[in-house]
């Protein structure tokens, strides 16, 4: 009984990450070029509640994310990026923070803002 | 029969729908259409395995276990590397390159051989496999002689062997792992470093300062942590021949196979043996012992990469012996006499490990970790008539867990382990045991702001039976100020229980007298050491006439609040006492890594040590321990497409003056000389499975004229093995090849 109940003690602070959690895993092309698009990208993605993990591959400008769905949608996902300078498949950047990126991060913009 | 046919026939299709072919389709897109692309060059990361993309630009490529990253190439375009999902087609839009060939530039950049991160939060040097073919060979022990952060010495004129030093500090005060597993410890402290032979080392990381505290409280100057072979990814066949003049030979065989896409096994064997008697300084003792060893390892692994886990077993024995003295020393006939000195160092050991790991799908952050260890170490040894046994049996384990609080800008480590020690040893007709018990729990929370910090902080406590129950507290903390800079500052506790005869064997080389003032203490009468590491690190990349080179300052500070002194302070006496006073090892170095052209590298260290200890008649620098050192590394690499080339390398060594204890050789406050060594080697690379090497290690052919005090009389109460400041023997010659069958 006591082994029981040390046992509970134990396991009660795993339950905090037993949560209900609806994690899911996606990929999408950011547009960018540099290390320093690279760490505004990832600390766009950090700064929103929900993000697990986010990466952005310099070469092939793939983004992965690893979300709780739960918490944040991917639209808003795409948005914050998109708010930050960079043209994802679903947000564009506004032009005036397109503009005001640094040299180095001014990518060729795909999609033709009205 | 015609059932077992009928049974093949069912389970045939399942064996097709095992490994389907991974299909696809590789367009571009040119004003809003899509266009298929013809020609598209599609294969395998690192394999021969590839196909070409039809009118359509569908492909189909066959399914292979070794990797899962499809290369999509064609020119004009930008070359692309995706990642596959079995069972789920491929649509890949193909872009044009612009131009931004900077990235292919970093693609055929060398990769260093010694890699210092800017990231990292601890001081960490890793030295992978290319930097460790740069030494003469053979074994741990010897694989630290082109790196700055690590100061390789003889440790005494007999055995041969070499004591490395890391802050000033000597290897007990390191935290030597293999693969995570406390290994170079208790027992095998002294002799340990020569029990893995090199061609089994996959890579080495050397982090400077306190550590971390899942691996133990133990390291107080650094930890080193060597990878082994791992048998997925080394070589079906390796072989590997080494011969030296001064009569060592070498042999390694390396043997690997995959049984299923799941289990791979190696076995691993190293043979060695030096037989020949060398005298060149004419002291009538041998410069090198005559040895002989066998160690076998047996490697399984398991990796279910869909599944998350991963898993390894091993088993290892090792054979290990020596024979020293004088030259004309016949063991069978002297041992026990007053005729002839000699000394014979028979080491059996037997290891197994266990390790076991678990990646949550999905939630890759998050992570188990299992492993556990045994190993039995048995030495049988005597030295003249001075007997040293010990057996050391040892049993370790360690669970762990990784995740993450809210994000990965937040992660932690936590877990427990175990460790039991059983010490039994006879020295000089006394008896000594000991069991050291220890249970422990860790727990290390890693910070990452993205950009200019990074901070690991961790905290453990122990209870010891011998050491009592205790918190050791780590800090590393990494921030950039400018741009490729990093600083680093870290500090940390650490505690040993002192195996006082096994860390000092050299003692048995001599005839000093054995001084134990116990104190009552709960190791050897002595109490155990400790001691706070703080330290200081600024690195600085830059560029000069276009290449790129990095420079590294780095002040470290150990100061000891207990510490079982070794004195040799007085000739023909050893003392061990407990420290009453000051004792600090205090240590700068100024290092620089500069490419100036693709193919050659440079990279010079100065080093500063001030390691001083309060002794019983006061406060002295540690004997035969240089204030000054300098290094420079010369590497020179070329090898073109067809895998054909040179690698040649040049190594100095300068070693500053060394205060040498009182002794009937050199009186009084005696000085050495500073002295300068040269080694080279020059590799014919003749394929990527074929290549001869030729070196030479001190070329100079620098020597100490009179390695053993009082050789003339062994048996007299002055000789004394252990004052050794250079080099025994001179220049050493050595020829190798090397041999591994590659995959396909």
């Amino acid at each position: 009984m006591k082994k029981i109940f040390f046992l509970l003690l134990i396991a009660a602070p795993l339950s905090l990450f037993a949560q209900k959690k609806d994690v899911q895993k996606t990929s999408f092309e950011v547009d960018g070029v540099c290390g320093m698009c690279k760490a505004r990208i990832e600390k766009t993605a950090f700064g929103l509640k929900g993000v697990k993990t986010a990466k952005w591959d310099i070469p092939t400008h793939q983004f992965t994310i690893l979300f709780d769905a739960n918490k944040v949608s991917l639209e808003d996902v795409h948005q914050a990026i998109a708010n930050a300078g960079h043209d994802t498949p679903l947000a564009t950047a506004p032009d005036e923070v397109y503009e005001s990126l640094p040299m180095c991060c001014l990518y060729e913009r795909k999609k033709k803002v009205e | 029969m015609k059932n077992l046919f009928s049974y093949f026939i069912y389970l045939l299709p399942f064996f097709l729908w095992a490994q389907p072919p991974v299909e696809g389709k590789i367009l571009i897109q040119e004003n809003n259409e899509t266009y298929p692309l013809e020609g598209v060059n599609i294969f395998w990361l690192d394999s021969a395995v590839g196909t070409v993309s039809d009118q359509e630009g569908a492909f189909s490529i066959p399914f292979v276990s070794t990797t899962n990253r499809l290369v999509i190439k064609y020119l004009g375009f930008k070359t692309d590397t995706l990642t596959t999902v079995r069972g789920k087609k491929i649509f890949h839009f193909m872009k044009e390159d612009t131009g931004e060939r900077l990235e292919e530039v970093e693609l055929t950049q060398r990769r260093k051989a010694l890699q210092k991160s800017y990231l990292a939060a601890q001081n960490i040097v890793q030295v992978n496999s290319a930097e460790l073919l740069k030494a003469a060979c053979c074994n741990l022990s010897e694989s630290f002689e082109t790196n700055p952060s690590i100061d390789v010495n003889f440790s005494d004129a007999l055995t041969g062997t070499k004591q490395i030093k890391m802050l000033g500090l000597s290897s007990p005060y390191l935290l030597i792992t293999e693969e995570n597993i406390p290994s170079v410890r208790g027992a095998s402290q002294i002799y340990g470093l020569t029990y893995t032979p090199g061609t089994w080392i996959e890579s080495i990381q050397i982090t400077k300062g306190a550590g971390s505290v899942t691996n133990g409280f133990e390291s107080i100057a650094g930890q080193i942590n060597t990878e082994l072979q791992k048998p997925f990814l080394d070589a079906p066949l390796f072989i590997n021949l080494f011969s030296s003049i001064n009569g060592r030979q070498e042999a390694n065989v390396h043997w690997n196979q995959t049984l299923s896409n799941r289990w791979s096994t190696g076995l691993y064997v190293h043979g060695n043996q030096r037989t020949l008697v060398t005298d060149r300084n004419q002291d009538d003792f041998l410069d090198f012992p005559l040895a002989k060893q066998i160690n076998f390892l047996n490697r399984w692994q398991y990796t279910d990469a869909e599944k998350g886990w991963v898993s390894f077993l091993s088993l290892r024995y090792l054979d290990d012996q020596k024979q020293t003295g004088a030259i004309d020393f016949v063991p069978e006939q002297h041992r026990g006499t007053t005729q002839e000195w000699g000394s014979e160092i028979d080491t059996r050991r037997f290891d197994t490990s266990v390790k076991l790991g678990y990646v949550f799908p999905l939630l890759t952050y998050q992570s188990f970790g299992f492993q556990a260890a045994y190993s039995s170490h048995d030495q049988a040894a005597y030295y003249g008539l001075r007997q040293y046994d010990i057996n050391h049996q040892s049993f370790f384990s360690n669970l762990l867990f990784n995740s993450i609080f809210g994000n990965t800008k937040n992660k932690f480590k936590t877990g427990i382990n175990i460790a039991w020690d059983q010490y039994d040893e006879i020295v000089d007709g006394d008896n000594f045991q000991r069991v050291d018990r220890v249970f422990g729990a860790f727990f290390e929370y890693t910070y990452d702001s993205m950009d200019r910090w990074n901070i690991v902080a961790g905290l453990r406590l122990d209870s010891h039976n011998n050491l009592g129950t205790f918190i050791t507290p780590r800090l590393h903390v990494r921030y950039t100020p400018w741009d490729r800079a990093a600083l680093r500052f870290s500090m940390g506790q650490g505690r040993k229980a002192a195996n006082i005869f096994a860390e000092n064997q050299t003692l048995f080389a001599t005839n000093r007298a054995i001084d134990l003032r116990q104190n009552g203490g709960s190791i050897y009468g002595l109490r155990p050491e400790k001691a706070w590491n703080f330290g200081g690190s600024l690195q600085q990349g830059f560029s000069l006439f276009g290449q790129q080179g990095d420079i590294t300052l780095d002040y470290y500070v150990t100061n000891f609040q207990d510490q079982v002194v070794v004195d040799w302070e007085t000739a023909r006496y050893i003392r061990f006492y407990n420290l009453d006073g000051k004792s600090y090892a205090n240590s700068f170095q100024l290092s620089a890594d500069y490419t100036p052209f693709t193919n050659v590298s440079f990279r010079f260290a100065y080093k500063n040590y001030q390691v001083k200890t309060n002794y019983l008649d006061g406060l002295k620098q540690k004997p035969i321990l240089p204030e000054h050192r300098f290094f420079a590394n010369f590497d020179y690499t070329n090898i073109n497409a067809e895998g054909k080339g040179w690698r040649a390398d040049l190594t100095h060594h300068f070693v500053g003056e060394q205060r040498l204890p009182i002794n009937p050789r050199d009186g009084i406050g005696f000085r050495s000389n500073p002295y300068g060594l040269w080694n080279a080697q020059l590799t014919r690379v003749f394929s990527s499975q074929f290549e001869v090497y030729l070196g030479g290690e001190n070329l100079t052919n620098q020597r100490q004229a009179n390695p053993v005090v009082g050789v003339d009389q062994p048996f007299g109460r002055n000789f004394d093995a252990s004052l050794v400041y250079a080099p025994v023997f001179g220049r050493m010659i050595y020829a190798g090849l090397r041999f591994n069958l590659k995959n396909k």
